[in-house]
């Protein structure tokens, strides 16, 4: 796994480049593999935006967020597990649906049509 | 409850501006709900019972004294004196005292494990007691005895319940219907011993039976004693107030006691030699004496005690003259043993009025049973439909609330009427129950009339014009139907123009579906053009399962199958270790493919001649059939050629919920064909059409809409109804649903569907044709295009499979782990 020190913030953040923008189909997500980590990316393209989150769902442990449904509530940009439905915003990862549990969400970068994930 | 009442009523008129209200309480805590006592033990706390917070009695300058009960009245300086020793001096004094438990004298009462059912305290002391019990007895078979025994029940105690009279409930019960009452309370596994009256009880110390005067013997180690009530009149008996015989502080039309300065409302006072044991007549009561004091003008009169309850989960109601004492009375009686419902009206001679009646184990006429008598409302010719309901021919128009006068009592605990909830309709905006219970407190008491009060909302918003508007989500302010016409009209081809043209934000997982599910019914593209906003099992074309992976399933129209087929699919499942099992439909399901294999193992079927079973879709499923006459003795035509005709018309069809059909070829029905959305049954003469069956949760039998039809005819009539239903229904709703909400039910379906009540047979048909038409295998367009199969990886930056992916091998099959420790 190729590693790119893009941009040196103060804290131990790593950028890792993850994909293609041109991979990331328009409105979906995929899931990346860095290390041994799986990470959702998502190509929010009706604001524009870029997010990524943990894969794994918190409620049953299923690694399936990057095949979820994008929307939005009230404004929050969110992702809706397949299995049972359940919301995380793509902002701050926490349960939309009124769970206790949250996701972990790392900073995006594109640059160069490249999509860059930050990980500390 | 009367007490608070009162409280409550004065406040409403503004009485306590003039008056400086007081009230003493024996109890620790304010008033709460007796009525729903015995919700304490199925989890409902003390506070959800409390009519209102201590607040509310501050808020209200009420000073409320508890735990204090007023010891000593005296007349002459207008004084009370508390336990405590506060004495304060009165203009004008309220017993609302209620009631105590009334304890038989049998020998024993005072033992361990003998326990009254009356106040929180009690049912404390009961919920502890039964904890080292096993068995209770309640002594009481009458309304409260019931509830006890609910109580009892509750607590996971093998329960009796003893009654002196020959019968359940002898004040609101006939004999038959108290027959029918207790079949269903002993279904519950309650023991009922009638006609037995209690000699003693026996144990030492505490309670270990109860032995009657016939010399048998009952083992229980915990009793409920719950035989009535006994109005709290001692300390009025000590002021010198005059009391009945068998007590009951007696009072006259305005509540007066023999002293004009002192009122007695709810179950402590006897009016006309009568005690009022239910809440109802005490709120009238509290009214009364609230007029009294604020110069209005209102007389109690004597109270109709007809009473709506659910015991022990069966409802019981009586109204009227539920024995038909009246002269001239006719009776009308039905009664079902099978499934314990007994319903009994008694009407005139003329058959013109309605007396009184009494209804077991179905009570949903009452309501209007009881508007019909309390108002003298003329019965119709068949008077029976009141209390039965229509059976069959045409069903009656409306409810009847049209002809209720304005007067019309709705809710007798809050004492409102048909004009004041429609009054609340018309001039303030009330669009639901809640709100008709924060404006005028309608069906806040036994909540027996908030049926007819949401009939009411619903039939004065409609008078006026307006719709109760379902919308579907936040970014869509329309309902599906709406949505399937405008997208049809502004020929919008794509989620984004739906939602630049009629909606707002970015879409949610509810109107991405719901508008996808439109689209494909509307221009049956191929569904993964919109695969942003598909459902997962939409977005790649199978069934995903728990741990990840999918399931797989071919279309095997009418469950039809050749061995070389069956051998295909057998040997797919083989190369790529696939579970499989056959479904409910008639067809093979093959699970745990890995997201990367589904292209690969589509390729294999389709090249073998199958085509994707939509069982990812909300869409035809299976078209179920029988073996028809072509094999069998007793088939009068072929069910499954039929079927296959079908199932092939109608593939790939997307619709607001998953569709089902089935084929029989006779009325033996072996293909189950009435569960479905549509199902076809082989007559002598040609063929029944059913349709808006479903299994699932709530089954529900499809309904005939056609007879002796021909096949043509058939297939033209499930044409524009599944096309009626694609149009109109609401998203994820299956076809029953649909037509239990559809006004005019299968009449109006009928109407529409066979004799084109509304013009639009020829339209529904030519869109059909064109869904027919349009049809295209979505795996075959997959397996043939290379950026498609792209989709289908688990990471976009690796060949890797997911890691995660477990399976384990149960019964020589291939399983997924089960879920992870869920949170």
């Amino acid at each position: 796994m190729e590693e790119s020190k893009l941009i040196n913030t103060p804290e131990t953040t790593s950028w890792f480049k993850a994909c293609s923008t041109a991979s990331v189909p328009e409105n979906e997500g995929v899931c990346v593999k860095i290390n041994d980590k799986q990470i959702a990316v998502f190509n929010f393209t009706k604001t524009g935006e870029w997010f990524a989150t943990d894969n794994m769902c918190p409620h049953k442990m299923q690694m399936i967020l990057s095949r979820g449904m994008l929307g939005d509530q009230a404004g929050e940009p969110k992702v809706a597990c397949p299995y049972h439905k359940k919301t995380f915003s793509l902002k701050n990862g926490s349960c939309l649906s009124g769970e206790e549990y949250s996701i972990q969400t790392y900073p995006v970068q594109i640059k160069n049509e490249e999509v860059y994930i930050g990980i500390s | 409850m009367v007490g608070y009442k009162f409280c409550e009523k004065m406040v409403a008129k503004n009485g306590h501006e003039n008056y400086e209200i007081i009230v003493f309480g024996e109890e620790p805590r304010p008033a709460y709900d007796r009525v729903h006592l015995s919700a304490f033990f199925s989890g409902t706390s003390a506070e959800e019972l409390t009519m209102a917070p201590i607040e509310w009695y501050s808020n209200n300058s009420i000073r409320l004294i508890l735990g204090d009960p007023i010891q000593h009245i005296h007349m002459g300086d207008k004084t009370v004196t508390s336990m405590k020793g506060i004495t304060e001096s009165y203009d004008k004094l309220i017993f609302a005292t209620g009631s105590s438990a009334f304890v038989p004298p049998i020998p024993g009462s005072e033992k361990e494990g003998v326990f009254v059912y009356r106040t929180i305290e009690d049912l404390e002391l009961i919920a502890a007691y039964a904890k080292k019990a096993k068995t209770g007895a309640v002594i009481g078979g009458g309304l409260l005895g019931l509830e006890a025994a609910k109580a009892v029940l509750d607590l996971g105690l093998q329960t009796h319940v003893v009654e002196f009279a020959p019968r359940l409930m002898p004040r609101q019960l006939d004999e038959a219907g108290a027959l029918v009452l207790k079949s269903k309370i002993e279904e519950l596994n309650i023991a009922v011993h009638l006609s037995k009256n209690t000699a003693s009880i026996e144990g030492d110390g505490a309670i270990s039976a109860l032995k009657f005067t016939d010399d048998t013997v009952l083992d229980v180690d915990m009793l409920v004693i719950s035989a009535g009530i006994k109005p709290r009149d001692e300390l009025a008996i000590k002021a010198g107030l005059v009391t009945g015989p068998r007590g009951g502080i007696v009072v006259n039309n305005h509540l007066q006691t023999s002293n004009s300065d002192v009122y007695a409302i709810g179950e402590c006072a006897l009016y006309k030699e009568m005690i009022y044991g239910l809440v109802a007549p005490g709120y009238d009561m509290a009214e009364v004496v609230v007029a009294h004091l604020t110069g209005g003008e209102r007389e109690f009169s004597p109270y109709d005690m007809s009473t709506k309850l659910k015991l022990l989960g069966v409802d019981v109601a009586s109204y009227g003259d539920c024995y038909g004492s009246t002269d001239g009375c006719k009776t009308i009686v039905f009664e079902d043993k099978v499934k314990g419902v007994y319903k009994r009206m008694n009407i005139s001679k003329d058959g013109k009025t309605l007396y009184g009646g009494i209804l077991v184990g179905e009570a949903e006429s009452y309501n209007m049973l009881l508007q019909t008598f309390k108002n003298g409302i003329v019965l119709p010719p068949n008077p029976e439909d009141l209390m039965l309901g229509s059976r069959g021919g045409a069903e009656p128009a409306g409810h009847g609330l049209a002809l209720l006068p304005d007067d019309a009592l709705i809710c007798s605990c809050e004492s409102i009427s048909k004009g004041d909830i429609c009054k609340a309709v018309l001039e303030q905006d009330i669009v639901d129950i809640a709100g008709m219970k924060a404006c005028n407190k309608a069906g806040t008491g036994c909540g027996g009339c908030i049926p007819l009060v949401k009939d009411l909302i619903n039939d004065t918003m409609k008078s006026m014009g307006k719709v109760v508007k379902t919308v579907l989500c936040e970014h869509f302010a329309y309902s599906r139907q709406e949505l399937f016409d405008l997208i049809k009209l502004q020929e919008i081809k794509s989620f984004d123009q739906a939602l630049d043209q009629l909606g707002k934000g970015c879409g949610c997982e509810v109107c991405k579906p719901a508008i996808a599910s439109i689209l494909a019914s509307t221009w049956n593209e191929m569904i993964l053009k919109h695969a942003q906003v598909q459902d997962t099992n939409d977005k790649f074309l199978a069934n995903i399962q728990k741990g990840g992976s999918y399931s797989v399933v071919p279309r095997i129209p009418g469950g039809e199958i050749t061995p070389d087929k069956l051998i295909v699919i057998g040997n797919v499942a083989k190369k790529y270790n696939l579970y499989t099992k056959i479904t409910g439909g008639q067809r093979i399901d093959m699970f745990g493919a890995l997201v990367h294999q589904l292209p690969d193992i589509w390729e294999e079927l389709i090249n073998a001649g199958f085509e994707s079973g939509h069982a990812y879709g909300k869409s035809l499923r299976t078209v179920k059939s029988c073996v028809g006459s072509t094999w069998c003795r007793f088939g009068l035509h072929d069910s499954v050629g039929f079927a296959i005709r079908v199932e092939e018309r109608y593939r790939g069809l997307r619709s607001p919920h998953k569709l089902k059909g089935g084929v029989s070829g006779c009325v033996r029905e072996c293909a189950e064909a009435q569960s479905k959305d549509f199902g076809i049954i082989a007559t002598e003469k040609g063929w029944n059409l059913f349709v808006c069956g479903n299994g699932g949760s709530k089954p529900q039998h499809a309904i005939l809409i056609a007879s002796d039809i021909d096949e043509e005819t058939c297939v033209k009539y499930i044409d524009r109804f599944l096309m009626f239903y694609i149009k109109t229904a609401e998203p994820l709703s299956r076809t029953a649903t649909w037509l239990n909400k559809m006004e005019g039910g299968i009449h109006y379906l009928k109407d529409v569907i066979i004799n084109d009540s509304l013009g639009i047979c020829e339209m529904l048909e030519k869109e059909m044709e064109f869904m027919v038409d349009t049809y295209a295998c979505e795996w075959a367009e997959v397996v043939n295009n290379p950026e498609l199969r792209k989709r289908f990886t688990h990471f976009v930056n690796s060949e890797d499979i997911d890691p995660t992916a477990a399976f384990k091998v149960e019964r020589g099959q291939k399983f997924p782990v089960d879920w992870a420790t869920s949170k």
